[in-house]
């Protein structure tokens, strides 16, 4: 395009610090950086849902950071006087089979679903990225091993697979997020390798390859930044799947063991009282429902700001 | 500078194989404006990325600077040797800054004075400070090809192969890429390889010529004998003769060297 | 005589969230049946101008102009349904890569052969017999063969001629023509445009052929426009290109490398603002 383009906007209005993010001369890279990145928060800010749904993480990260100042009882104060009590002025939402208030285990119980979804993501993901990037960069025989194995452990199925494990190791939180992880990494390895075999042979690579780069610094300097925003879409709309399935093993006994608040495992415990005392099940289901929700409303709008496709025209 | 004997390049094995350069021959001395011209399919970029080491698979010889090279090259020959694509789109990596762009070589050969460096091959290429932090997408696409010269200069090569470096211009920007890249090769002393699809380029840029025509060399001929319009193969007449425009009664007698046979 | 396409004062603007684009402003020309080359840089609007000719500006695109008028029909006023009748039968457009154009899942012969009988209900042994001749007349050897062929299977000359082919076989008036030849080599972008012009002069048809090249344009056509940021600079014969008087159109000549130059510098175009916004 030439200059008969008439920018309405963005330069020229705003603030000073908005005229500084998208200076059209940046000074530093780190400016570059920041307007790069303000530039994205412009573009996502536009998808409301999008927004929504970063409210929703932001909320979870807040009430897990704040829980003790914020949850009205101990998560673990049994008080059989008021066992199974329904939704009061007290106890926003009720009570359950012990008398503990359900809103203050479903503070507490974030921190857990947290853990999970940020262990998982810091060892699944950088798995992933780094078996698809070298399987995709190298090609040949490295590329049929890495891959060949990749397909064992995507021909299982998740949970069967997650259950094999902890029954291997035992319950517990830590367990299950190992499982958990070890099941996550494929498809990262899958979207890691197929975006790198279209990256390999621009003509960006070569340049690299003709100073004299080698591999390592291709596929850590070059190859990995490309990838890694279809990989943040993917792990962010995976995180909904996660928390289910920490949430599963949960229920079904295997994760998080009792007194813990986790999710999971609150519901399984209230499933007995499910007819009569609804709320006991029902509360924290919403609030896995909610978590999953966000994740999945923030994932799209990754994907209208990241998706590199969109992006250089 | 550059001597090539008998190289002969393959695409595929077996009954697959295609041969795309045969027995090619040629040389370069230093300093010289060497260009390859030809239509798609001719050969001429599967030659460059041999002698920029990008194609590892080919037989004969190439001596570069007195050095018989292998088909791996190492990291002074990189220093030596540098390479400007055709698509200025596609040659920059989209998520560099261009000061990371230009700084990487520089950082890989351990040159030092990493900015001072930047700066000035941006100077050199005819762009201001203030380019140094945008990313490729603020840029035109001849601001591009610039950062993409800039980045083949930092290293300060003796060879600079440019494979239809201005293919993908509008015309005016042509000539401004043109009127750099003949600065340059005065006052760097480099030397030059063209290869372009495009006879009035590589007749603007070279002083000798290289034309081919299905992976072979059909004749290689001074710039004079073009402006003579006297070259002797009727292959380079036909390409001569269409460079210059349309003509009704010169299309009828172009002649088949197998083109299109689907 | 009435002219085959009149065009007065077309607008083409794009209006996003973020900025307005205005690719073309103000373009007026009328055209009977001849060779009219539209040449310009990218950005021009030279493109843009002719999908507007044939109503394919989607939104956020809007289209206004005085009159759009072809062959006495105000396009502007016709309907969808009159639009895409009038778009393919009438007017045809080839566009730059037959590669985008062309159905790969369906053999070419099928893909003319359907062309021609949307506009003219044929039987399918006579949309076969005249698809034959048509890839007869656009030069190509084997017309049978080449029937049963998928486009994945044919060199982009060969792709560009049944492009032409498809374009031409409903025998429209106007033919457009959007850098037809430009990613083909030199000697079969050549022998295109023969083709185009035998055919143009034969049915008596108009020809648009949009270049960004300066020499072959004004060797293959009648008249030039030249288009600059959306506008028209000049418009001249193309016989007498070298006494064009505006010093953009100077500028692109010069600029050109030419086999004859002596190596050195070439004369670099100096825009000038007024060109944008300043009459003409």
């Amino acid at each position: 395009m030439t200059t008969q383009v008439k920018y309405t906007t963005p330069e020229g209005q705003g603030g000073r610090y908005h005229r500084w993010l998208l200076a059209s001369a940046p000074r530093s890279r780190y400016q570059a950086r920041l307007g790069r990145a303000y530039q994205a928060w412009l573009t996502f800010r536009q998808n409301r849902l999008a927004v929504i749904g970063l409210g929703i993480i932001i909320a979870l990260v807040a009430a897990a950071a704040l829980a003790p100042i914020i949850a009205p009882y101990p998560p673990n104060a049994p008080d059989l006087s008021i066992r199974l009590a329904p939704m009061s002025a007290e106890h926003w939402l009720g009570t359950d089979e012990l008398g503990r208030d359900i809103l203050s285990r479903i503070i507490h119980g974030s921190r857990l679903t947290l853990y999970v979804i940020v262990l998982v993501a810091i060892i699944a993901a950088p798995v992933g990225l780094l078996i698809g990037t070298v399987a995709g960069y190298a090609g040949g025989w490295l590329d049929m091993v890495l891959m060949r194995i990749t397909d064992i452990f995507l021909a299982f199925p998740k949970l069967i697979l997650a259950l094999a494990f902890v029954a291997a190791l035992g319950p517990g939180i830590e367990n299950a997020i190992i499982a958990i992880a070890i099941t996550a990494w494929p498809p990262y390895a899958r979207i890691a390798r197929a975006e790198t075999i279209t990256i390999r042979n621009a003509d960006f690579i070569k340049a690299a390859r003709l100073q004299g780069a080698g591999p390592a610094r291709l596929i850590w300097g070059h190859v990995m930044p490309l990838c890694l925003s279809s990989l943040i879409v993917r792990v962010t709309l995976d995180m909904a799947g996660i928390i289910l399935t920490a949430a599963g093993l949960g229920f079904l006994g295997l994760g998080a063991q009792p007194p813990l608040p986790e999710w999971g495992a609150m519901i399984s415990s209230g499933r007995k009282f499910m007819l009569d005392q609804w709320w006991v099940a029902a509360m924290p289901g919403i609030a896995i429902f909610v978590v999953s929700l966000g994740f999945n409303l923030l994932g799209d709008g990754l994907r209208d700001v990241l998706d590199p496709k969109a992006e250089g025209q | 500078m550059i001597t090539v004997r008998d190289l002969s390049v393959t695409f595929g094995r077996g009954r697959r194989a295609v041969p795309a350069v045969q027995r090619v021959s040629f040389a370069v001395e230093a300093g010289g404006l060497y260009g390859i011209v030809g239509e798609s399919g001719s050969g001429k970029s599967t030659i460059l990325n041999v002698l920029s080491g990008l194609n590892r698979r080919w037989r004969g010889s190439v001596t570069i600077d007195g050095d018989r090279q292998a088909m791996q090259r190492d990291l002074a020959f990189h220093k030596k040797v540098q390479m400007v694509f055709q698509d200025p789109y596609g040659s920059l990596h989209p998520r560099h800054t261009v000061d990371r762009i230009l700084s990487e070589p520089v950082a890989i050969h351990r040159l030092g004075q990493s900015a001072a460096r930047v700066v000035k091959a941006l100077e050199e290429v005819g762009l201001g400070p203030e380019f140094r932090f945008r990313y490729p997408h603020q840029l035109s696409g001849g601001q591009r090809q610039r950062v993409a010269v800039a980045r083949a200069l930092i290293l300060e090569p003796r060879i600079l192969l440019l494979d239809e470096p201005t293919s993908a211009l509008d015309v005016s920007v042509q000539a401004e890429v043109l009127n750099l890249l003949t600065g340059l090769h005065q006052r760097r002393n480099l030397t030059y390889i063209l290869v372009s699809h495009n006879l009035a380029v590589v007749a603007h840029m070279c002083r000798r010529i290289a034309v081919m025509n299905r992976g072979v060399i059909i004749e290689e001929l001074g710039v004079e004998t073009l402006r003579d319009r006297s070259p002797q193969h009727p292959y380079t007449r036909q390409l001569l003769s269409a460079s210059l425009g349309y003509d009704r009664q010169a299309v009828a007698m172009l002649e088949e060297f197998d083109m299109d046979a689907y | 005589m009435t002219a085959l396409l009149d065009v007065e004062n077309l607008h083409v603007t794009f209006r996003t969230r973020k900025e307005t684009v205005e690719a073309v402003r103000g373009v007026s020309f009328a055209m009977g049946r001849e060779k009219i080359g539209i040449v310009g840089e990218s950005g021009s609007g030279k493109s843009v101008t002719c999908r507007a000719l044939l109503g394919l500006v989607r939104p956020p695109g809007t289209v206004t102009a005085d009159h759009l008028l072809f062959d006495g029909v105000e396009l502007r006023q016709a309907d969808p349904r009159h639009m895409r009748a009038i778009r393919g039968r009438r007017i045809s457009m080839v566009m730059q890569d037959p590669k985008y154009s062309l159905n790969p899942v369906m053999t070419v012969g099928d893909q003319i052969a359907e062309a021609y009988r949307i506009h003219a209900r044929a039987s399918q042994a006579e949309a076969r017999r005249k698809t034959i001749e048509m890839l007869e007349a656009v030069r190509i050897r084997r017309p049978e063969q080449v029937y049963d062929t998928y486009p994945h299977e044919v060199s982009g000359g060969m792709g560009q001629r049944i492009m032409v082919a498809m374009m031409l076989i409903p025998g429209p008036d106007l033919l457009i023509a959007d850098e037809p030849t430009s990613a083909l080599d030199v000697t079969v972008q050549l022998q295109l445009l023969a083709i185009m012009d035998d055919l143009v002069q034969q049915r008596g048809m108009g020809l648009i052929f949009i270049s960004h090249d300066l020499n072959l344009v004004a060797s293959f056509c009648d008249r030039i426009i030249i288009m600059y940021a959306g506008r028209i600079m000049e418009t001249c014969n193309a016989a007498e290109l070298h006494n064009a008087q505006h010093p953009y159109t100077q500028g692109l000549m010069n600029c050109l490398p030419q086999i004859d130059t002596p190596p050195g510098k070439l004369p670099v175009l100096q825009r000038d603002p007024a060109w944008q916004d300043g009459s003409l």
